[in-house]
């Protein structure tokens, strides 16, 4: 039971480090209508920025700081250089574009730092365990990472509801040109807002840092999960993002762990392993076709009205 | 066209438009023009060097680059090309042209590749595949196209027993006596009860396969991951579950330090230590964990600190062509081009002109590896002395792999005797 207990944690916080890389794509590909395949790219940036960073300042909190500002900038200048073309362009050419910058990036990063990955350690704050349960240690930096993504899911809710620039975004999803003819600068807000999404994949980045390899190509694995995970959500819906972000995390996580068991009560060992780990890998897709029989437009869906 | 144009009467600005494009075509027959000119005199000058100067020997290099395993390939490729270097572009007194290409890890890529080198650039040698799931599918082409094959790294099963080649050599070792020296050392350090796990592909089914072969102990648990995956949280408490003496796990590269992180930060690494294999901790995954890397344990045929005098030159070599310390990978490298070199240097350059004494002089395997001795096996595979490795903090603060004894010397592969050759 407790050991069930755990793996839900861990399902739970490896939904929160989804559902940190899903916001900022949600947030472009719903409410700026452009699928951004290097959103990779901008968590990669935001790791090798924080890694960087904290080996030069000798601060984790500094290095997450830069690796905002970094991630931010860059994604302000790529909507500056390439996106601004694709919005009117069809989805084909955007998925061209976004993926030409995939390649781009990785061999930036290649020409920069090397194919050797970076070192960047959990800060010792945070490093160690806690007893959270009589019995069960968990990683304090990984009970931080919840922290962090529920801190975010609010930032984001108050953001888009509560003020006028939410209020804007949200407008400007529904009907670019109305919005535009009342006088708001719409290009400039959709810089800041692939700004604003980049600063959060760079977030995800940099927390990930301590967990996972710093090296080139690290973003696109967790592209196609964040893929699952909005496409389950609801595209463009940040609350779907967080519900199928945990969604994700959590049936991922309990496949791996208790499937291959649970197949041995009727099979043999060796090939319960084997079709279990196959099994696990699959779940969460099988997760995402069942949503989509029932829900073709994901959990949460947004009206798309006018687009 | 320029702004101005535009603002012109609309006659004017079609006129001018077609003036325009007359000149630009007449500008591209002239570009044309000078570039077959050019084309036609490089193509002379080509032409005339190569019926001057001998043929350099080509050598296709077929490795991967790119993904999180990019480090592997590049420390083939920069291994290889160090031993070139050393010659000032010989290997064994002859001229050699190395080809290198990136697979991405993926077999078709190492297809497309295998087929262009074997048939377009007529390579006479080809080496570099890292991968267990691409060697399949270019070692079959090569020795198809009568080329010599000559392994950096992968060495799976099937080419090792019944479907051995008397072209096809490994100069790295077997893919399964990687893990069954593991599986020794873990023996000797008197480990009762192991815990293994390895990502869900032939290369590790063939792992676990390898370390039981040789573990004498109890199997606690036994997981296949995703290969590649991030998160190994579900992994890591299912070991603490488990409650075993040791783990075994063969995660290359950043799968490695992805569970190397989580794994110290789970508190588990001096509860329940790690024996590996070299693959599972080689310098680039010490360097991006540091102090958790601490304490593992590992084998390996190679060490950075190996005392002979092939080894200090390498490792000397590298370090200043390239400013970082090799991995075993780079050392594979370097031993197969120092192979080549030895046979090359026995035929005077001949390869395939010379086949029957290109391949008896590779047989012999006359040079100074940098893991010491090297001798073959019948079925082409090294006899490697497999050493048991600590990894520790020196006085300096740095992280190092320390030799503690060699667990299983002079290792032959489970395999070469179901292979024909003698």
């Amino acid at each position: 039971m407790l050991l069930f207990f755990e793996q839900l944690l861990n399902g739970i916080q490896l939904g929160v480090f989804l559902f940190l890389i899903a916001a900022g794509l949600t947030l472009i590909f719903g409410i700026m209508g452009v699928i951004n395949l290097a959103h990779g790219s901008l968590f990669m940036v935001g790791a090798y920025a924080a890694a960087a960073a904290t080996e030069w300042t000798g601060s984790f909190a500094l290095g997450i700081v830069i690796a905002l500002i970094v991630s931010g900038l860059v994604g302000i200048l790529m909507e500056l250089v390439v996106m601004r073309r694709l919005y009117d362009r069809d989805h084909l050419d955007q998925v061209l574009a976004t993926f030409g910058l995939i390649l781009f990036a990785n061999e930036l990063m290649t020409i920069l730092f090397g194919r050797t990955p970076l070192f960047l350690n959990v800060p010792a704050i945070l490093n160690g365990a806690v007893e959270i349960l009589p019995g069960v240690q968990y990683p304090l930096y990984r009970l931080a990472i919840i922290a962090m993504g529920i801190l975010v899911a609010l930032i984001l809710y108050v953001i888009i509801t509560k003020t006028r620039a939410g209020m804007l975004i949200r407008a400007g999803s529904t009907n670019r040109d109305m919005v535009a003819v009342l006088g708001v600068d719409i290009a400039l807000m959709f810089t800041l807002l692939f700004g604003l999404g980049a600063v959060f994949a760079g977030f995800a980045g940099a927390m990930a840092g301590p967990l996972i390899s710093v090296e080139v190509g690290m973003g696109e694995q967790q592209l196609i999960l964040a893929f699952v995970v909005i496409v389950i959500g609801g595209i463009g819906s940040v609350r779907g993002a967080l519900v199928g972000a945990l969604l994700v995390g959590v049936v991922d996580t309990l496949g791996r762990a208790f499937l291959p068991d649970l197949l041995k009560l009727f099979m043999d060992p060796a090939s319960a392993d084997g079709i279990g780990a196959g099994l696990s890998s699959m779940s969460i897709y099988i997760v995402m076709a069942i949503v989509l029989v029932f829900k073709p437009s994901g959990l949460f869906p947004v009206a798309a009205a006018g687009r | 066209m320029t702004a101005p144009d535009l603002q012109d009467a609309p006659a004017n600005a079609k006129k001018r438009h077609r003036f325009d494009s007359v000149q630009t075509n007449r500008e591209r027959f002239m570009k044309t023009n000078r570039m077959i000119a050019a084309a036609a005199v490089a193509l002379m000058l080509g032409g005339a060097t190569t019926t001057f100067a001998a043929d350099p020997v080509k050598i296709g290099m077929i490795t991967t680059l790119s993904t999180g395993a990019g480090y592997l390939g590049e420390d083939v490729r920069d291994g290889f090309l160090l031993a070139v270097a050393e010659e000032g572009g010989k290997l064994g007194g002859t001229d050699v042209e190395v080809l290198v290409e990136d697979d991405g890890r993926k077999p078709g890529n190492g297809k497309q590749i295998a087929d262009k080198f074997l048939e377009k650039d007529k390579v006479e040698i080809m080496t570099g595949v890292i991968f267990s799931n691409i060697t399949p599918v270019v070692v079959p082409l090569t020795m198809k196209a009568g080329v010599f094959y000559i392994s950096p790294n992968s060495a799976p099963s099937i080419f090792a027993g019944e479907g051995c080649n008397e072209d096809y050599f490994v100069a790295s070792w077997q893919n399964d006596s990687l893990h069954e020296s593991a599986g020794v050392y873990a023996n000797e350090l008197g480990y009762k009860n192991a815990y293994i796990l390895a990502p869900n592909y032939q290369a590790g089914k063939d792992s676990l396969a390898g370390f039981k072969r040789y573990f004498k102990g109890d199997i606690a648990g036994e997981t296949y991951t995703k290969l590649g995956p991030t998160d190994y949280a579900a992994e890591i408490a299912k070991i603490r579950a488990a409650n075993p003496d040791m783990v075994f796990h063969f995660l290359p590269g950043g799968m490695g330090i992805n569970f190397l992180k989580q794994y110290s930060q789970a508190g588990l690494k001096d509860t329940y230590p790690l024996v590996v294999s070299t693959a599972s901790m080689d310098e680039r995954i010490m360097g991006a964990v540091k102090d958790a890397a601490v304490g593992v344990r590992s084998t390996s045929h190679w060490n950075l600190a190996q005392d002979n005098a092939a080894n200090k030159k390498f490792v000397d070599g590298f370090k200043e062509a390239y400013g970082r310390n090799p991995t075993v990978y780079a050392s594979q490298g370097y031993d197969t081009a120092k192979l080549i070199a030895s046979a090359l240097k026995a035929t005077g350059g001949k390869v395939l002109d010379a086949k029957d004494e290109f391949r008896a002089a590779l047989k012999k395997a006359d040079f100074e590896s940098v893991r010491g001795e090297f001798k073959f096996a019948n079925n082409n595979h090294p006899i490697n002395n497999w050493i048991g490795q600590v990894v520790e903090k020196d006085a300096d603060g740095n992280i190092v792999n320390s030799i503690v004894e060699v667990v299983s010397p002079n290792h032959k592969d489970a395999y070469a005797d179901k292979c024909a050759l003698k």
